[in-house]
């Protein structure tokens, strides 16, 4: 299997807005999603020296995300105060210590579910997006997401629009095959 | 007559309702007696839906820019 490398230079660019998709449709919370974005890549720059290459960039900080997300769930549930959590003892749990404040999870958290987070349709665009090459990623969104003229597009970006239509082409025709499967039946 | 190409394009300027009158009645002829173009078609605006259901999210550039200054800070410490 080839090896992944990483390279944090790239990272804002290349999965900030997927990452903030993801965490928004996690905590519901513009400013917090934007923070754990931020705590997420601080703690995947402390932790690259762990990083073996056996899984891809992205999903590596996912998995990073998800934790900070769990996290914060751990937080606010020690906020309400410990002594709040009642939950039915689990009978198969008899481990000691902190398990408590591990089961008092989310109720949300069942949305850790690999299969319904496929089902996420702006997670699955952001990940498709996030595939594609940088130049394509960038007029795609400028165009479809943040719904900029042909205009300013080229200005921003100093190409000439049939430039501009081929490139919007590339990136929507991989769009499609990206998200075929799932969402074209 | 248009060439699938012109029509393809025509087709991806209508996503962003920027394809002309004209342009969108050749497109429309075009559609008429070219399958591949017209599966393409479909495809173009099931996409144009999906991305409009999905109410997809960015980060300003501004607040990129924050995340990368802090990063950079981080990286330098």
């Amino acid at each position: 299997m080839a090896k992944h490398t990483l390279n944090p230079d790239l990272w804002v660019d290349r999965y900030a807005d997927y990452l903030f998709n993801y965490a928004v449709s996690r905590v519901d919370d513009m400013e917090l999603a934007k923070d754990l974005v931020q705590e997420t890549f601080i703690a995947a720059l402390q932790s690259a020296v762990n990083y073996k290459g056996e899984a891809a960039e992205r999903t590596w900080l996912i998995a990073i995300l998800k934790r900070k997300v769990i996290d914060h769930y751990r937080r606010s549930n020690t906020k309400k105060g410990m002594a709040e959590v009642k939950v039915a003892f689990s009978p198969q749990s008899d481990q000691e210590g902190d398990w408590l404040e591990q089961m008092a999870a989310d109720p949300e958290s069942v949305r850790e579910n690999d299969a319904i987070e496929t089902e996420e349709l702006g997670l699955a665009i952001q990940s498709c997006i996030s595939q594609l090459p940088e130049k394509q990623a960038r007029v795609f969104v400028m165009k479809t997401v943040q719904g900029m003229s042909t205009e300013d597009v080229c200005k921003e970006l100093d190409i000439n629009p049939s430039n501009l239509w081929v490139i919007i082409h590339r990136a929507r025709t991989a769009l499609m095959g990206c998200l075929n499967q799932i969402w074209f039946n | 007559m248009i060439t699938c190409d012109e029509a393809v394009t025509i087709c991806d300027k209508n996503q962003y309702r920027e394809a002309g009158l004209r342009q969108r009645w050749q497109l429309w002829m075009h559609l008429l007696i070219c399958k591949h173009c017209a599966s393409y078609s479909r495809k173009n605006r099931r996409l144009s839906e999906l991305c409009r259901e999905a109410k997809m999210r960015q980060l300003s550039d501004q607040e990129k820019e924050h995340i990368r200054k802090n990063l950079d800070e981080a990286r330098g410490s």
